[in-house]
């Protein structure tokens, strides 16, 4: 079958300033995609094409079949937008917002009364539901915006940035909730700064930086591929990283140097960790743990991943 | 009107959406209604205010021939007036806020919308409401005795028409405002419009030159139209009127839907 997001050199270009520079991506149904970037890296941007709300500058972009620039509306009434920002009506009540929103695609009222309560439920706002939406916490607006977005019963949910700015408990009920959705058969489309979110919920990702697509696969393959099995992180004092850097450089496969730690990527963490102790380093804080997303994306990047 | 709008408009025949928006305003003033009431107010205060204040000091004057009291006289330009301002007001400070600051249209969008809907649907709602207002101040004109003829039925939808040519007009210029400030510009072009527009003397009380600066304003037209129907002065020159508005407004819908989607859609 082929793929329900399909694009080809996907361009998005502002003035001259080049947003997304000619990405090829492809999602499947089923699956959970995400795109992982620094702040700027364009995954906003290619998430407003996929939701036909922001025209291709150049490339090919077909979306349920579809192309956006003709069937627009066709393709947004089978999809589910949270996008990064909420932009809740604020005059409205939190029932309100559904209801209107689900008349916004040509539901009939006497559907969505029941649909919202059962959205209400979903997020846990139902004690909420007559409350002003300008009241809500912000991970009650997050979750309303989550629960706004199904109210079409979408087959693609495009979510940018879903836990950005969330308590760990809120995030992890997006979390569960996004899971039980991906089970539903939905597809899920989704942007994060976090790598234990990617790690968490993506089949596939990509990482993006500066409009382009750096490395694309499974969380594990990106690990695999991009970097070793342990890693070994060493504190020391400011100013003396690089000093040290170079007496430890023997000890592990690659050595990456930040500005308050260095990063020792190897095979055996234990090892490398005792090795440092015997020769009489000694730095402040040691810390040996498997490796993750943020590693791939420091060696693809030369950065850390942090907003 | 509406075959003459289709002919200006090149909207798709697709089954407009707008009224969804409407649907929407509806449900953010049923928490609201008072402000929705107190719109009803603010015309008759001033028609009450000229008519018994100002009324007795000027006396009567002759349009068309016939001797027409004062009141008689400013009352259908009040109603003229207040359809423009009620109009502009809903499209222009309301739907900046929207547009700008609320992000309402960005989530419309988000959804089978076109900007196409978004603007025909607030219009649509500017006219509902301003209709209301017109009704209601028509009905008061009609009981202080300021209606001479039957050809006031027509009084109505006629200021709903110059209540869509400034709704539509509004809104065109709202998409190209960068800043608050930016809405000077608006009161720069209607306060003049409201002191200058035959709205409180005759016409052909101004010099030659003025007079014609006059008949190219659209409230000019607005007003000529509403007074015509209410003293029951009418003539075929209101034709012209009447396509002057209709096209003001067509032309100003066209743009709105092109702006709309030029600023959300990035
Ligand atoms: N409407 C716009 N006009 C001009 N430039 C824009 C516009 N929208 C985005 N950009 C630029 O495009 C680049 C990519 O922005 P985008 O919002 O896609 O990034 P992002 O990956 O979503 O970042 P973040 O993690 O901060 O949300 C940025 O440099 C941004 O300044
Ligand atoms: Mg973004």
């Amino acid at each position: 079958m082929g793929a329900l997001i399909e694009a080809r050199g996907l361009t998005k270009r502002f003035d001259s300033f080049v947003a997304v520079a000619g990405i090829d991506v492809d999602v499947f149904r089923g699956e959970v995609f995400g795109f992982l970037g620094p702040n700027g890296a364009g995954k906003s941007s290619t998430m407003r094409m996929i939701g036909c709300v922001s025209p291709v500058s150049s490339g090919t972009l077909r979306v349920l079949g579809m192309d956006p620039a003709v069937d627009g509306p066709r393709i947004r009434a089978r999809l589910g937008v949270c996008p990064q920002e909420n932009w809740l009506d604020e005059e409205l009540t939190v029932r309100e917002n559904l209801l209107i929103y689900g008349r916004y695609f040509g539901l009939p009222r006497r559907t969505l009364a029941d649909r919202a309560a059962e959205l209400l439920a979903f997020v846990q706002l139902t004690d909420k539901a007559d409350a002003q939406v300008a009241d809500l916490s912000g991970g009650m607006k997050r979750r309303l915006t989550i629960a706004r977005a199904l109210v079409n019963e979408p087959e693609i949910m495009l979510l940018d940035e879903p836990t950005t700015g969330l308590d760990p408990q809120a995030r992890h009920l997006v979390w569960d909730r996004l899971i039980q959705l991906r089970q539903e058969g939905v597809t899920l489309v989704l942007t994060t700064h976090y790598m234990d979110e990617a790690e968490q919920l993506c089949d596939r990702l990509v990482v993006m930086d500066g409009g382009t697509i750096v490395a694309e696969g499974s969380p594990l393959d990106l690990i695999r591929a991009h970097a070793t099995r342990e890693v070994v992180e060493l504190r020391f004092v400011a100013g003396r990283q690089q000093a040290l850097a170079a007496e430890v450089a023997d000890l592990a496969d690659r050595v990456e140097v930040l500005p308050d730690r260095v990063l020792l990527y190897t095979q055996d963490g234990d090892a490398a960790a005792n090795a440092v102790h015997q020769r009489g380093l000694s730095p402040p804080g040691i810390l040996v743990r498997r490796s993750s997303l943020e590693d791939v994306f420091l060696r693809l990047t030369g950065r850390t991943l942090v907003d | 009107m509406a075959a003459l709008i289709a002919r200006v408009v090149p909207i798709p025949p697709v089954r407009g959406r707008g009224w969804l928006l409407v649907e929407r305003n509806l449900m953010v003033y049923r928490h609201d209604w008072l402000v929705l009431v107190s719109g009803f107010f603010e015309p008759l205060f001033y028609l009450l205010s000229i008519g018994v204040g100002i009324a007795p000091l000027v006396g009567n004057f002759q349009v068309g021939g016939h001797a027409v009291s004062y009141p008689a006289f400013i009352a259908p330009a009040m109603l003229a007036a207040s359809a423009m301002n009620g109009a502009i007001a809903d499209t222009t400070y309301n739907l900046f806020f929207k547009l700008k600051y609320a992000k309402l249209y960005d989530a419309v969008l988000a959804t089978p919308l076109r900007p196409v809907d978004i603007a025909t649907g607030e219009i649509c709602w500017a006219l509902i409401r301003g209709g209301l207002y017109s009704a209601a101040f028509l009905l008061t004109m009609l009981a202080l005795g300021l209606v001479f003829s039957w050809w006031a039925v027509l009084a109505l939808p006629a200021a709903v028409l110059v209540g869509f040519a400034f709704a539509a007009a509004g809104m065109a210029g709202t998409t190209f405002m960068r800043s608050w400030q930016d809405f000077e510009f608006i009161s720069l072009a209607i306060l003049p419009m409201f002191l200058l527009s035959a709205t409180f003397f005759p016409l052909s009380t101004y010099p030659p030159v003025v007079r014609l600066l006059v008949e190219l304003t659209p409230l000019y037209h607005g007003v000529a139209l509403l007074r015509a129907l209410t003293l029951g002065t009418p003539s075929w020159q209101l034709l012209v009127s009447v396509a002057y508005l209709a096209a003001m407004a067509g032309v100003s819908l066209w743009v709105s839907s092109r702006r709309i989607g030029r600023v959300l859609l990035k």
